[in-house]
């Protein structure tokens, strides 16, 4: 109860620090003209995409699904996005089917390897819980994934990237979206083709999703990759690596990490004078990253597996008026999978065997894309975006093909 | 991050994403760039390490909550912003007066913030403690709550994001030292750092309240036989410890705007103590000497080795340092008299 409560604080005041920052003094206006292709359209929602409300005459004994991620940790703005997203689908599912009440449980790992063992174990031992949203990072999907498998708990992942997760044996590991072995060489397409970059730097955090991507768009940027460096998470003076890129004199630096450090990053790199475009990862596409790059939000990118929520009226109309928010980055996706997982209740499915045999069997259209996922829990079909900053807000740009 | 982990990506390095560099161009390259950098950040360490080492000259307490004293003069910093109008977003153009009374007006909230937290967390936390003849292992561990207790508080109240940036002036180059920049934050903080620093080493040797301090370090009860009062002492003592600790926390958010996070002080409280106990925990010049350094050798090791070995160096720096010198650079000094 304590939890829901702060957590509504805490929407509360990124709310209000989202209209206050609306009317900020001075916004500069948008980039658009630098990149090479004009916006692309944004896709609109499948007219058979799966709707958590179904008919409405479903039936089920009650049962818990959970989700699991940071809501209060570091990168909080991430999972954030990600629970309102499935919240909004379970309301819809619980408000349309009398008969048939899901309760969603919320976990905060904190978004770290280290606490999220802890949490997962938690959840696992929680009987009624056949179904998991979660967890969002790639670095805690890793320390936490063979605790759902052993307890044979699903857990759908709606955002984490990091390729090697669905290399574990984990039969209970499922993603809806595209691994970083497709971000990676989108990614360097984008920053080659696009932003006609020839110099490229490469900075890393020590996150499993940081190394990985980095070291998927190095192999793929090839000889146009011209330095590297690292980082540490929770760091925040960048002054030793932002005088080696001013060195190096590259046309875009990459970061492969988290806004949390992206903000203060692109800041001191804008403040000595490095004109080289920035581009940010999945994990670097939040609000909060612009609200924290000041001046140098304006000039950054952005490249990610996740579709653009512009036209699927329906479901931002909801969740706008139920958050009083945009949509943000994976929220679509947790929606898709918080009712992919509602559906197997409506279904019948009452214990963890039988969601997961559902989870794994899925074959159905989605608001974002259509799921139906391999032996891995990999998706066959993805797609890769990229946006950009226009008047303060995060907008779509192209679509990598 | 295991052994193997580095040895497998050692052998799989692909375009030089190895996992140690030894770049020697860039190092020299961006030597002058590093070494200003490293002046600046290591400015504030010093400062925060001042308040480290003034309680334990007097206390023989390792204060573990000075970090959170300065991370509330850090918020104190973003609400003074915040109050005055600005929001985050583009940095305003302001004229020059409006803006040194503006920062002024944030140094003097800070410095009050900090100060205010270092006293009250004396009262509430170590006072009782002393009152009853606690031993001194009961006073870390005291302090090491303390720091929880202060972080949790904003966490509960601001969340785990950090506040959005707000800053009054960009941080531009004004001229070069051998083609290394010198920005404008880097001034202020450097300049301010130095002379803070020397008040307070003139307020502890030269004045009758610092007689006191240095009083109380040597021998507490011949000090308090000769009419110093020891309470009032302590309370001097975590006061000008934590207004400097403002002040580094205004310097802090001038250059990283981000800064105000619950979590935000504890790395470079960590660092700051490194520092105080690089120069000689107790010694104040120690204090300045080892944040100085340690801002400057930090750079350095990243500039040479890769960014992933910035604290590795610095605590190779100090392991390296004690193994030589146990009491420090320049010694305990607080706690001896001098001639």
């Amino acid at each position: 109860m304590q939890r829901a409560r702060l957590t509504k604080v805490i929407v509360l005041a990124a709310a209000g620090a989202i209209s206050l920052s609306a009317c900020a003094a001075r916004t500069d206006s948008g980039s658009g003209g630098d990149s090479g292709a004009p916006q692309a359209a944004a896709p609109s929602a499948a007219a058979n995409a799966a709707d958590p409300a179904g008919d409405g005459k479903a039936q089920c004994s009650p049962v818990s699904i959970a989700y699991a991620g940071t809501i209060n940790g570091a990168n909080a703005a991430l999972g954030q996005n990600i629970l309102k997203g499935a919240k909004l689908a379970v309301d819809q599912h619980n408000k349309a089917n009398p008969g048939c009440q899901v309760k969603l449980e919320q976990f905060d790992t904190e978004g770290t390897p280290d606490k999220a063992p802890g949490i997962v174990t938690q959840i696992a031992n929680t009987q009624n819980i056949i179904g998991v949203i979660g967890l969002p990072f790639s670095g805690e999907s890793k320390a936490a994934g063979n605790i759902f498998n052993s307890a044979g708990l699903v857990a759908v992942s709606p955002s984490a990237t990091n390729p090697s997760l669905a290399q574990n044996g984990w039969k209970t590991f499922f993603r809806a979206l595209g691994n970083d072995n497709t971000q990676g060489p989108a990614a360097a397409k984008f920053i080659t083709d696009e932003l006609k970059a020839s110099k490229v730097c490469v900075i890393e955090d020590d996150s499993e999703y940081g190394t990985g991507l980095a070291a998927s768009i190095t192999k793929a940027l090839g000889a146009k990759a011209t330095c590297q460096d690292k980082v540490k998470t929770k760091q925040t003076d960048f002054s030793a690596v932002v005088n080696k890129i001013k060195g190096e004199k590259p046309d875009a630096v990459f970061y492969s990490g988290y806004y949390q450090e992206a903000a203060p990053f692109a800041q001191q790199l804008n403040d000595a004078g490095v004109a080289a475009k920035f581009v940010g990862p999945d994990g670097v596409k939040d609000d909060q990253f612009v609200k924290g790059a000041g001046d140098a939000a304006a000039t950054s990118y952005f490249t990610c597996p996740c579709v653009p929520a512009d036209q699927f009226t329906k479901f931002t109309d909801a969740y706008k008026a139920a958050t009083g928010t945009d949509p943000g980055t994976y929220s679509p996706e947790a929606y898709d999978v918080a009712t992919i997982l509602v559906k197997g209740i409506d279904a019948g499915k009452k214990d963890r065997a039988g969601l997961l045999d559902f989870v794994k069997n899925y074959d159905g259209q989605g608001i974002t894309k259509h799921f139906k996922w391999d032996a891995h829990g990999e998706l066959a079909a993805t797609t890769v975006w990229t946006y950009k900053v226009e008047n303060g807000k995060i907008v779509r740009n192209t679509e990598i093909k | 991050m295991s052994m193997t982990h580095d040895l497998s990506s050692l052998v799989l390095a692909q375009g030089g994403s190895d996992w140690i560099t030894f770049d020697v161009d860039s190092f020299l390259n961006q030597f002058w760039d590093n070494t200003i950098d490293g002046l600046s950040y290591g400015s504030i360490y010093a400062l925060v390490a001042l308040g480290y080492t003034l309680v334990y000259g007097v206390l023989k307490l390792i204060n573990f909550a000075h970090s959170e004293v300065f991370i509330y003069g850090a918020y104190a910093t973003w609400f003074t912003f915040y109050g005055l109008g600005f929001r985050p977003g583009a940095t305003p153009d302001l004229p020059l007066l409006p803006l040194i009374g503006f920062l002024l007006l944030a140094l003097v909230a800070a410095m009050a913030v900090s100060g205010g937290t270092a006293v009250a967390l004396e009262r509430v936390a170590y006072r009782p403690l002393r009152k009853r003849g606690a031993p001194r292992l009961v006073f870390l561990i005291t302090a090491i709550g303390a720091s929880f207790v202060l972080q949790q508080i904003l966490f509960i109240w601001r969340g785990g994001n950090p506040e959005n940036s707000i800053r009054l002036l960009r941080n531009d180059e004004v001229f070069t030292i051998f083609g290394g920049s010198v920005t404008i934050v880097t001034i202020i903080t450097v300049v301010a750092s130095i002379l803070l620093m020397v008040g307070a080493d003139i307020f502890v040797n030269r004045t009758k309240f610092g007689r006191g301090i240095r009083a109380v370090a040597q021998d507490p009860d011949t000090a308090t036989l000769m009419g110093v009062n020891k309470e009032r002492v302590v309370t001097l003592t975590f006061l000008i410890g934590g207004l400097l600790a403002g002040a580094a926390a205004l310097f802090y958010m001038m250059k990283i705007p981000q800064g105000a996070s619950y979590q935000g002080g504890f790395i470079l409280g960590i660092k700051a103590f490194t520092a105080a106990v690089l120069g000689g925990i107790g010694n104040l010049r120690g204090a300045l000497l080892g944040g100085l350094l340690l801002g400057v050798v930090e750079n350095y090791g990243q500039s040479l080795f890769g960014g992933a070995w910035r604290d590795v160096v610095a605590f190779a720096l100090l392991v390296l340092i004690l193994m030589f010198r146990p009491t420090g650079i320049l010694g305990e000094s607080l706690g001896k008299a001098r001639v």
